[in-house]
């Protein structure tokens, strides 16, 4: 049986037409950029192009707004690090309590070193308060980093405004988005935002290439010094066969920008809409009217994530789950915390991601695996009864360190 | 995901007396839901004989917790109580044929419930000894409670300490940065200021018994220590010999140009601070002289 595969906002699969635009420049086109000789001298214009290609699909005003890195990570570090050392005299970061690591991490360790970090917290479906947003802004906010989708339930946060209102204090903005790159139009050249965080694995395009935008004219110290490369705001010899398939993934993921919002989101619906009239017990987290289009976040009550994760692998379905246990960590994922989800529907959150290669079988498959997964898990669980959850479960089942 | 053994995975898609046994008269009830793991065990246990007649469980909780309670049911069907007592968190483990460390914490899990069910039965109050506090350590399920509890109660000042006692920090080294952190805000209370120093980074990967492991390194690091030592000494025409080594005490032989003048002490001093830097800890150093020795 052909494996189904829904974990697309952890990574995607390189389209074929991004790996047959890179291969030449593994084995002919091999040379440095930097060099004169013939071996490399296509690649200078390969590069020129690649940028054009991102520029184009985030609506840059410039092409020399793009900088290559080796992944959203680094963009989202390089972009903090920057705002932070270009304005030593503020002290203050603004970003919410749902970031991804690359940010959350980063920020609690300049905590530690002395920065004041303010994490804006979320309601019960992950949006954010602009009041509190907007009292928290000062003359001592540096940089206000904030997502612009959510990578486990693929809410949106309102970033253009909240750019603008940064504006105002004189704050750097910063979003990354990573999660929402090629999922929804996004126009740089007409908003405040000062810099954004592309990932290229989320798009189709290989694991290791990521892309800071840096608007023209903001202030910006690079993370990493050395040669002349990407002008010198970010050395290192280029990633030039994955930075040529990165800008030939922005291009593909413009022309199925429709299909996305359209089509994916479609299949998207009728999943949910097809767990969710089977299942009994089971909600979908986040905010279902502003969200990106192929991401569903499922909290399945009274049983743990990881379960369903194992007995989906063995029918062929891939997912993701904000549990606890699949991460190596005892606590539930932090973005389920914040909204405020009980620890008992927490656990069992899985997160079915899909893509343009996401086909209308393979959501069938899944609506039906699902419902009997879910039913054998809670027929092992403490809080579940003969046909539903046991009465009082907090009563009922209250083991002794809880 | 995770590396699970067949067996794991048999009885996490077969698990053996899953839900309650009817007519049970012990139950236990273990596990934090906040941490995503809870169990609960119930037992019929022949008032006569002690022996269990039947287990059954209800877990909430990742494949290996499913698997570990499976296993433990297995385990205990047909033992009287005081041998189930016995049964150990690594005899579920080894029952499964192993799991991975980060998951261990399952079969802790599962011995817990045991305990709880026959305490339950024999109508005693059963108390954990978990400490609940942030995980540090993940490879061994060390939470920072208990590192902050061992640094106090032992004075403990590097982060190759902290290892030797709690084992945390010593499998992939990432909270090495958490257990600095804790190591500076404890030893702060007792005024006194965290030095790292280049080493401290350097603790030792466990594979097994801890306190074993930390004599049988500390006895590596001190003959090293000595070894490194020695040419300095040759230079002068003098030299040492270890003697024995137990726990932190160290005997020694001075010989030649060292032994016996007054430069003795004076050299002494030097070794012994010379290990105390190696090892991180306190080592005294007992001269023995050869009059003494024959
Ligand atoms: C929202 C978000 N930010 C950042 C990252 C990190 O990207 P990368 O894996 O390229 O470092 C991810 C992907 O995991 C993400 O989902």
């Amino acid at each position: 049986m052909q494996p189904v595969y829904l974990d697309n906002n952890a990574t995607t699969r390189v389209d074929p037409l991004v790996v047959e635009a890179m291969l030449p420049y593994f084995t002919e086109q091999f040379g440095n950029p930097s060099s004169l000789h013939a071996f490399g001298n296509k690649v200078g214009a390969a590069l020129k192009k690649a940028r054009e290609q991102v520029a184009a699909l985030i609506g840059a005003a410039h092409d020399s707004e793009i900088i290559f890195t080796s992944c959203g990570t680094e963009s989202d570090s390089t972009a903090i690090l920057s705002a932070l050392e270009c304005q030593p005299e503020r002290k203050e970061i603004i970003t919410t309590a749902v970031e991804h690591p690359a940010v959350l991490t980063l920020v609690g360790h300049l905590e530690k070193k002395g920065y004041t970090v303010h994490r804006l917290a979320v309601d019960g479906k992950g949006r954010l308060d602009l009041d509190a947003y907007k009292a928290l802004l000062s003359e001592n906010t540096a940089v206000v980093s904030v997502m612009w989708a959510n990578n486990e339930t693929g809410t949106l946060f309102p970033v253009v405004e909240m750019a603008a209102m940064a504006q105002e204090v004189g704050a750097m903005f910063h979003t990354d988005a990573v999660q929402a790159v090629g999922k929804v139009a996004i126009d740089l050249k007409n908003t405040a935002i000062d810099m954004l965080s592309i990932s290229g694995h989320k798009l189709h395009a290989p694991k290791g290439v990521g892309v800071l935008y840096l608007k023209r004219g903001v202030r910006y110290r690079p993370l990493l010094r050395g040669g002349h490369q990407e002008r010198g705001r970010r050395a290192g010899t280029e990633n030039v066969a994955s930075i040529i398939g990165l800008g030939v993934a922005c291009e593909l993921a413009q022309q199925y920008m429709e299909h996305e919002n359209t089509a994916v989101k479609a299949l998207r619906d009728r999943l949910e809409a097809g767990i969710l009239a089977a299942v009994p017990n089971c909600f979908v987290t986040g905010n279902p009217d502003d969200r990106l289009p192929n991401t569903a976040n499922i909290a399945f009550e009274y049983i743990e994530g990881e379960g369903i994760l194992l007995q989906l692998n063995k029918l062929g379905i891939a997912a993701s789950s904000g549990s606890a246990c699949t991460s190596g960590s005892l606590e539930p994922s932090h973005v389920m915390k914040a909204m405020g989800i009980p620890y008992t529907a927490a656990h069992g959150t899985v997160r079915f991601s899909l893509s343009r290669e996401t086909t209308a079988e393979d959501i069938e498959r899944v609506i039906e695996a699902v419902p009997p997964i879910v039913a054998r898990l809670r027929k092992l669980s403490p809080y579940w009864g003969e046909n539903g959850p046991v009465e009082n479960p907090d009563q009922a089942f209250a083991p002794v360190y809880a | 995901m995770w590396e699970y053994s067949d067996k794991v995975q048999d009885h996490f898609f077969n698990p053996r007396n899953a839900g309650a046994v009817t007519e049970a008269n012990a139950t236990g009830d273990v596990g934090s839901i906040s941490c995503g793991d809870a169990l609960r065990l119930t037992l019929k246990v022949d008032p006569e004989t002690e022996v269990i007649l039947d287990a059954g469980f209800q877990t909430f909780g990742c494949g290996s917790a499913i698997a570990s309670s499976s296993a433990l049911t297995e385990i205990v069907k047909g033992m009287t109580l005081d041998d189930a007592l016995k049964v150990t968190n690594q005899d579920i483990a080894d029952y499964l044929d192993g799991l991975p460390p980060e998951k261990m914490h399952c079969s802790v899990m599962g011995r817990e419930a045991l305990a709880a069910a026959i305490a339950n039965y024999r109508g005693e109050e059963w108390k954990d000894d978990h400490e609940e506090g942030a995980l540090v350590c993940k490879c061994f399920a060390v939470d920072a409670v208990l590192i902050e509890d061992t640094i106090r109660a032992n004075n403990l000042s590097t982060v190759q300490e902290v290892t030797h006692f709690t084992k945390a920090g010593g499998g992939c080294a990432a909270c090495h940065e958490g257990i600095e952190e804790i190591l500076t805000r404890v030893m702060a209370e007792r005024g006194e200021a965290y030095a790292a120093g280049k080493a401290a980074a350097n603790a030792p990967v466990l594979t097994t018994d801890p306190e074993k492991l930390a004599a049988a390194k500390r006895m590596q690091t001190i003959l090293a220590a000595i070894e490194a030592i020695r040419p300095n000494l040759r230079r002068d025409h003098g030299d040492i010999e270890v003697l024995d080594i137990e726990g932190k005490t160290v005997k020694v032989r001075l010989v030649g140009a060292c032994s016996g003048c007054q430069m003795e002490a004076v050299t002494l001093a030097g070794v012994q601070q010379k290990l105390m830097e190696a090892t991180g800890e306190f080592i005294r150093l007992v001269p023995v002289h050869a009059a003494a020795h024959a």
